[in-house]
């Protein structure tokens, strides 16, 4: 079975979703990052759709549970990359991407989750108390 | 109205609501739609296919370019023997949902069209039909 790959870099896992998404395609995506999310920890997810031609309620659907696991896991979600026209038709659909922020493009979106990140900085020093998120 | 070109898309599984959106894409790309117009009978045509496999129980999507004098359109007819609708205007509504689903998916699809005319009977079938004109 197909699988979209997810890459790990420092504290954020990467999703490029380069596919026409189908359901197996979907549900698979969002087990294997959540199980990735447990496994190692990351604190942000970044997914990036600039190649998906269309989001309907389906994927908006998948996109907002990963969001929400992920909270759960105490990962935040960004959305990066969406094509201007998907999001007009995002908008008239009446879809709501609730709990996911968005990003421009993968440089702004990685700007928002390092600034969500200072143990990414502070990852060196040993004492981290009294720091606060 | 003259009907220039017909094709007929099983809907029977996820792979099919797939199937769909690459034939519409293709066809709405043939008539000379725009990026935006594209997305939009794309994504309707994405959501009402979901509709006739989830809610429907499978059926089958007719895919038309019509003619209207000078303006041409693409016209795609959901169609399924399942359950049918009760109250049409409740499931027109947003966020009415009898499934799982977020219940965007009639009236997102009107949004997104020029034309929406459903007709369902119960224990018959739902027949959708939408059009986007160039």
């Amino acid at each position: 079975m197909d699988r979209i790959p997810i890459l790990k870099l420092g504290g954020t896992l990467i999703v490029t979703i380069q596919v026409d998404m189908h359901d197996r395609l979907a549900l698979a995506l969002e087990e294997d990052l959540t199980a990735m999310i447990a496994r190692t920890g990351a604190r942000g997810v970044l997914i990036e759709i600039s190649a998906l031609e269309i989001v309907d309620s389906f994927i908006g659907r998948m996109l907002v549970s990963i969001a929400a696991v992920s909270r759960v896991l105490d990962a935040e979600t960004v959305l990066a990359g969406m094509r201007p026209a998907v999001a007009i038709t995002l908008v008239e659909l009446g879809l709501e991407l609730t709990g996911i922020r968005t990003a421009l493009n993968v440089e702004r979106g990685m700007a928002l989750l390092k600034a969500r990140l200072p143990e990414d900085r502070a990852g060196h020093w040993s004492e981290r108390d009294g720091l606060e998120d | 109205m003259t009907v220039s070109k017909t094709e007929t898309i099983p809907v029977r599984s996820g792979d099919d609501v797939v199937r769909v959106r690459q034939r519409v894409r293709a066809l709405a790309i043939d008539i000379g739609l725009g990026l935006v117009d594209q997305t939009k009978i794309i994504t309707a045509a994405s959501e009402l296919a979901r509709n006739t496999l989830d809610y429907g129980g499978g059926g089958e999507v007719r895919a038309e370019i019509v003619q209207a004098g000078t303006r041409k359109g693409l016209r795609l007819t959901f169609e399924d023997q399942g359950p049918g609708i009760v109250d049409i205007e409740q499931a027109m509504t947003d966020h009415y949902t009898s499934g799982k689903g977020l219940g965007l998916g009639l009236g997102g699809a009107k949004r997104l069209s020029n034309e929406f005319q459903i007709e369902s009977s119960p224990g018959v079938g739902t027949r959708v039909m939408i059009t986007r004109w160039k």
